[in-house]
């Protein structure tokens, strides 16, 4: 998808002025935080599994390229293919090739975020082969031609009233005039649609949570069954991975699992855990007969070594954009690009460059829940600052806003002068405010007073009533 | 330059080495080979066996997995009638050709009818056995092979496992460790192509948030759980 | 209490230092009545975080020099802000990572630098005061003093001790207010919506009074409430602590005697 990052200010505008969005953001938000909050308090040992994970993931990271290599090497073991790609165009072209071998004509998919990354369902349409979403969210914002607005529940700035719209206006072969008022009518009539897809499609693309060097195997997650059916009916099984993925064992790839569904849902493990390792067997009655992992890259190795290595910790698991009050605030799609909330924040300007993206590592308080609730303990809120100064270096900031900064440091580190010149401002802004104790606006500072009222200074600075006060004892 | 040498490439760049060498590859080489286990909780660990067998049930029955304890293989096929029966269910069974299930008397009820094959799409109940179960979260552990076809596992609208109380483990880590032996006592082939974690029945909350169960998956995840696992496990397939 | 009393800096922040001296004069007060010596550098201005979070490291570490420079020496240094204690318990050490040279005097100052009320139960071991305050309070947990700092039940335990004084939980009270810093005035319409919700919390809640640790947030919460015509009165925990109400009218608080 087209970025569209650079007009944060804009779509923050119009996700505050949607009504529906409003109300759905608030009905699933409410959920997150306590669900999360409960998984954690019932395990002990919650925040020593962070600890834990945060540990292996910085371990692999250390050697990615001999997790890599061997990774690639077991998955050839058991007659798969690894697919090294550089850039999301590689990516898409290793996939159009696995489906042209099979002369494929749909393609039915599970969640991917590597799909979204890549732009994959609008290269494989262009190309004549179908993409079929079974993720229930992630098939409802196809059929609205949106992207997801959520790592882990794509769909969930939509109320259903606007599911069963656009159930009504795409499964045209059902009766018009049936009843769409309950999600579980609606479940099940995403479930008799899509049931014959899983089992027409030439091929199922499926991402993955984590790769396992030992064996080389994908570790898949989800709750609705939908991965496993991609990836078991079709006669091809590609994998989309980003390779920060790799975990070296499958105990380091437990301890990840032990942290993503509490994360994520809150849930102590999700329904389906699924570990595939090659096609089928000699003498398996099903799965496929071919395993593809592509791997893709896309700027992550150029973050090793650098301020941003830390991010190679994600385990997508979306506790940062949960627990957000920006995100609450305005939703996914505001940030304009596949990575929403502080994750996205510090991802997106690495992947669509900081000129794009350089609004959203500036569009957070730095309120710092996100890393208190980070599995891996991500300093998503320090990286945001690494980008904040990047721009600053790249004078991307704009001038006005430098320049008072500037003003400010200069000032700042001129004791003196600033309290001299500040004692002024505070004495002239206290005269005039000192009767409604507040302002309504102020020249300046239409930023503040837009939004709520400037509380008048009490008068006359600490310091200058300090010194009275030691000058008055010293006289005693 | 291709694309792996290139990545590979650019990875050692940024971690400012080589490739790793000999003596430093031959060391992770040997945590792979003997894969340490992390910190694994204490719920399930810290509990006898019997203890676990009930930490299993409660953790599934929270995720809507439906258990029924039965005494013995015998009293599978009546189990397993009665829940069809209650459930309102056709007694057409997908079922796994695991011979494990041969040893249940299915005859003593001729009403079940059993095909033994993968799945198809028109399949409504399917029936398999499970390579282990996890107490700590009440997940089952399924792995595929030429009697475990993976369909009947998501296919069906109700999966039925018959579960033995005593191949209920600790946790994930003790599922992997029978894995391993499994694997070591067959030789490498005996790695399966898939490994089906499964905690409940299929679900969504993709709705507003509102969870709904049977997504895609079985609507319906029914335990019959056999003995109370006081048997001793044969000593080479105890876990860790 | 130990034999030789304790010097303590005051770092006083600057929005204390322009806006609300009275919190400055409730922090000696408190600091003083635990039996410590409290002086007050001169030559302290900001701590450094509206540079720092802009990106701009080069004023921010020229800030911070003079931070530390002014600060050595005290056995302890206390501001009236878990954001500012923050930044120099935590941030500094970050900022100057790569002056192996300044190390030593960095994480000499971060150890010994508090937040004004962690310190007074933390370190003094205070557990009470004695003040009065008619009313129901209820309390905003800064996001920097909660999370950087771990100042949670600190301020609850010594307000449960203000005679008069009943504490109304704030629902959500650790979610952040929408300050942050430039980020009120850069972008106003998000800002506007978390102050906004926090404002509704904070009414909803009952209470006649709203109590946090840190002035930014303050001005910005007092700020929402006054706009929308709320008689929330809004003040600095350190101000009732050291029941130093009757000083100052509450923050953007009207003042009845001028016509």
């Amino acid at each position: 998808m087209q970025p569209t990052s650079h007009a944060f200010k804009a779509n923050v505008d119009k996700a505050l002025g949607d009504a529906t969005l409003q109300t759905a953001l608030g009905l699933a938000m409410l959920g997150f935080g306590p669900k999360r909050r409960s998984a954690v308090e019932r395990l002990p040992e919650f925040e020593a599994l962070r600890e834990e994970g945060r540990r292996i993931k910085n371990q692999t990271l250390e050697h990615l390229d001999y997790y890599l290599e061997t990774f690639e090497r077991n998955v050839t073991r058991w007659g798969g293919k690894v697919h090294w790609c550089r850039t999301p165009g590689e990516a898409r072209e290793a996939v159009l090739a696995i489906c042209r071998s099979v002369d494929a004509k749909t393609v039915t998919k599970g969640k991917s975020m590597i799909a979204e990354e890549i732009a994959l369902n609008d290269f494989l349409e262009e190309n004549k082969i179908t993409p079929v979403e079974t993720d229930l969210g992630e098939y409802i914002i196809q059929l609205r031609h949106e992207p997801p607005s959520h790592l882990i529940a794509p769909a969930f700035h939509l109320l259903k009233e606007q599911v069963a719209d656009v159930f009504r206006s795409s499964h045209t072969e059902l009766d018009p005039a049936r009843s769409l008022v309950e999600p579980r009518v609606l479940c099940d009539e995403a479930r008799e649609i899509l049931r014959p897809k899983f089992l027409a499609a030439d091929v199922g693309i499926t991402g993955a949570n984590c790769l396992v060097a030992e064996t080389g195997s994908s570790i898949i997650v989800t709750n609705e069954g939908n991965g496993d059916l991609t990836q078991t009916l079709p006669k091809i099984h590609i994998v989309l991975a980003s390779l920060e993925k790799i975990v070296p064992t499958l105990e380091d790839a437990t301890t990840i699992l032990r942290l993503l569904a509490r994360s994520a849902t809150g849930q102590e493990f999700s329904t389906y855990t699924t570990m595939s390792t090659g096609p089928r067997r000699d003498g398996d009655l099903d799965g496929p007969e071919q395993y593809h992992v592509i791997l893709l890259d896309n700027g992550r190795s150029a973050m090793l070594g650098t301020e941003f290595q830390d991010m190679l910790r994600c385990i997508r698991c979306a506790a940062c954009i949960n627990h957000c009050p920006v995100f609450s605030a305005v939703g996914g799609h505001a940030y304009g690009w596949v990575y929403p909330g502080p994750m996205g924040s510090v991802l997106t300007p690495k992947l669509v460059g900081v000129a794009e993206a350089g609004h959203l590592p500036n569009a957070s308080t730095f309120c710092g829940r996100c890393e208190s609730v980070c599995p891996v303990k991500i300093p998503l809120p320090k990286m945001m600052r690494h980008w904040r100064e990047r721009e600053f270096e790249q004078k991307l900031s704009p001038a006005p806003y430098r320049f008072g900064l500037s003003a400010w440091a200069f000032l700042a580190t001129r004791p003196a002068l600033y309290q001299a010149l500040t004692g002024v401002a505070m004495r002239v802004l206290a005269a005039f405010g000192k009767r409604r104790g507040h302002f309504r606006s102020l020249p300046l500072a239409g930023g503040w007073t837009s939004v709520r009222d400037m509380p008048a200074p009490q008068g006359r600075s600490f310091q200058s009533l300090w010194a009275e006060r030691q000058k008055a004892k010293a006289g005693r | 330059m291709s694309g792996r040498e290139d990545i590979l490439g650019g990875i050692r760049k940024a971690l400012k080495r080589g490739p790793l060498d000999a003596a430093a590859a031959a060391v992770l080489d040997a945590r792979l080979a003997a894969p340490a286990r992390n910190l694994i909780p204490a719920r399930a660990t810290s509990l006898d066996h019997p203890g676990q067998v009930e930490l299993f049930v409660a953790m599934a029955e929270e995720v809507q997995t439906t258990v029924d304890r039965v005494a013995a293989l015998a009293d599978v096929p009546q189990a397993v009638a009665a829940y069809l029966a209650s459930e309102n269910l056709p007694a057409d069974l997908v079922a796994s050709p695991d011979p494990v299930l041969d040893d249940i008397p299915w005859a003593e009820r001729p009403m079940l009818r059993l095909r033994r094959g993968k799945a198809e799409g028109g399949d409504k109940v399917g029936l398999t056995p499970a390579f282990a179960a996890v107490a700590e979260t009440g997940t089952l552990m399924l792995i595929s092979g030429p009697q475990n076809p993976t369909t009947i596992n998501f296919l069906p609208d109700t999966h039925i496992v018959v579960l033995r109380a005593d191949q209920i483990v600790a946790s994930y880590e003790d599922g992997w460790t029978l894995l391993r032996q499994r694997q070591a006592a067959a030789g490498d082939a005996a790695l399966p192509r898939t490994v089906n974690f499964i905690t409940g029945p299929s679900r969504t909350g993709d709705i507003e948030q509102r969870m709904q169960l049977g997504a895609h998956g079985p609507r319906r995840l029914h335990i019959v759980l056999v003995g109370d696992g006081a048997a001793e496990r044969p000593a080479g397939e105890r876990p860790g | 209490m130990p034999e030789q009393p304790i010097r303590v800096g005051l770092f006083v922040t600057c929005l204390v230092d322009l806006f609300r001296p009275t919190v400055g004069f409730a922090a000696v007060k408190l600091l003083e009545d635990c039996g410590c010596i409290v002086e007050v550098p001169r030559a302290q201005t900001c701590c450094g975080q509206p540079s720092y979070n802009s990106g701009d490291r080069a004023d921010t570490k020229a800030i911070a020099r003079q931070v530390i420079a002014a600060f050595a020496g005290f056995d302890y240094v206390v501001a009236p802000s878990g954001s500012c204690a923050g930044m120099i318990r935590s941030h500094y050490p970050e900022l100057f990572a790569d002056e192996p040279e300044m190390a030593t005097q960095v994480q000499h100052l971060a150890q010994r630098t508090y937040e004004l009320v962690s310190f007074l139960t933390d370190v003094m071991g205070v557990t009470g005061v004695a003040a009065r305050y008619d009313g129901i309070a209820t309390y905003h947990d800064a996001c920097s003093g909660l999370r950087e700092l771990g100042v949670k039940d600190q301020p609850r335990r010594l307000l449960r001790s203000v005679a008069g004084l009943k504490i109304a939980e704030l629902p959500g009270a650790e979610i952040c207010c929408g300050f942050g810093g430039t980020f009120c005035i850069k972008y106003p319409a998000i800002s506007d919506r978390m102050v906004g919700d926090k404002a509704t919390e904070i009414v909803a809640t009952g209470a006649d009074t709203l109590l946090a640790g840190d002035l930014g947030c303050l001005l910005n919460m007092a700020g929402k409430l006054t706009r929308r015509g709320t008689a929330v009165r809004v003040r600095h925990v350190a101000e009732v602590l050291a029941g130093m109400t009757d000083e100052v009218l509450p923050i953007g608080a009207p003042d009845e005697a001028v016509s």
